[in-house]
């Protein structure tokens, strides 16, 4: 049955191959995306961290400063 | 209508959507695995190599379907003044491509065991090529151009340009005597795609859309926080 299944009439290798190419896109893309996503957050929570009290304030006001913060957002 | 739409507002939706997203591609991601590879009946010419086809035809449907849907947000952009157009446009390219590469490279596959050969210059082959590189020429334009109308001018104009190339992929089976087998499924007229292939097809569409809508969420939630990092500069 698993050499059924891996051989598929001689056609698996060319189907294993199309399958995995696509999965292995798909992790390369996810994890280029989601470190992309961690640097930003990364460079904004230390942009925000360094600002002085005053700028601070102004930056509160904004509800998406807050969320980008709360790590409500984590993927 | 469309400041319903502002990224201030959406954020707190746009933020929380994909780990939902995640879960729900993986369940039917797995469901449409094991139709695609086991359930599925092989074809009385192809043999297993058919199944190739679960993979390529929708990687293929959404390269198309979002490469239109980046040329409509980057006009609509112009039209509705709306630069957040532009921003989900830009965030929807990268699936775009990688889904493109994925068509050709399992369309290539598929062509050895079936054509006898990996590549042949053939109309649909060479204009889905084609679309590649204006994804790419899309991409590259965000990247190097530093000012901001001239930005927007020129991936609108490369989108319009791109946009030329779809109906050229569509019909090119039809058009020329191509290599490339024509369109099994057609929503105006009767499929000749069996039912028992129709649903992994399905399933493995709405898998890939589901993957191409966890990226586009997490690039437009990158790109958000990248504008609001230029917004702490300017305080």
């Amino acid at each position: 049955m698993i050499n059924e299944l891996l051989n598929m009439n001689g056609y698996g290798l060319y189907v294993w191959s199309a399958f995995s190419f696509t999965l292995l896109s798909f992790l390369t893309l996810y994890s280029v995306a989601k470190a992309q996503y961690i640097r930003e957050r990364n460079k904004f929570i230390a942009k925000y961290g360094s600002l002085d009290a005053q700028k601070a304030k102004v930056a509160r006001t904004q509800t998406i400063n807050q969320e980008i913060l709360s790590g409500s957002q984590s993927i | 209508m469309f400041k319903l739409f502002e990224p201030n507002k959406i954020f707190s939706i746009t933020s929380k959507a994909p780990k939902y997203v995640m879960v729900l591609f993986i369940l039917v991601l797995s469901i449409g695995l094991v139709e695609a590879l086991i359930l599925s009946p092989e074809d009385y010419k192809q043999s297993h190599s058919v199944r190739i086809m679960y993979v390529h035809v929708p990687a293929a449907w959404i390269s198309l379907g979002i490469f239109s849907s980046i040329t409509l947000l980057s006009l609509s952009g112009y039209v509705f003044r709306n630069k957040n157009f532009f921003l989900i446009a830009k965030s929807l390219a990268p699936s775009g491509l990688v889904f493109n590469i994925i068509a050709l490279v399992t369309g290539s596959i598929w062509g050895k065991p079936t054509w006898g050969t990996w590549w042949a210059w053939d109309a649909r082959i060479t204009s889905m090529l084609i679309l590649a590189i204006f994804y790419i020429l899309y991409l590259i334009a965000w990247r190097i151009y530093e000012d901001k109308e001239q930005v927007l001018k020129i991936t609108t104009l490369i989108t319009i340009f791109g946009i030329i190339n779809i109906p050229i992929i569509k019909y090119s089976v039809d058009w020329w005597n191509t290599l490339h087998q024509p369109a099994s499924i057609n929503i105006m007229s009767n499929s000749s795609i069996h039912s028992s292939m129709l649903l992994p097809l399905m399933i493995m569409t709405a898998a890939f859309a589901l993957f191409s809508l966890l990226i586009f969420l997490m690039k437009y939630n990158t790109e958000l926080i990248k504008l609001k990092n230029k917004g702490l500069d300017r305080l």
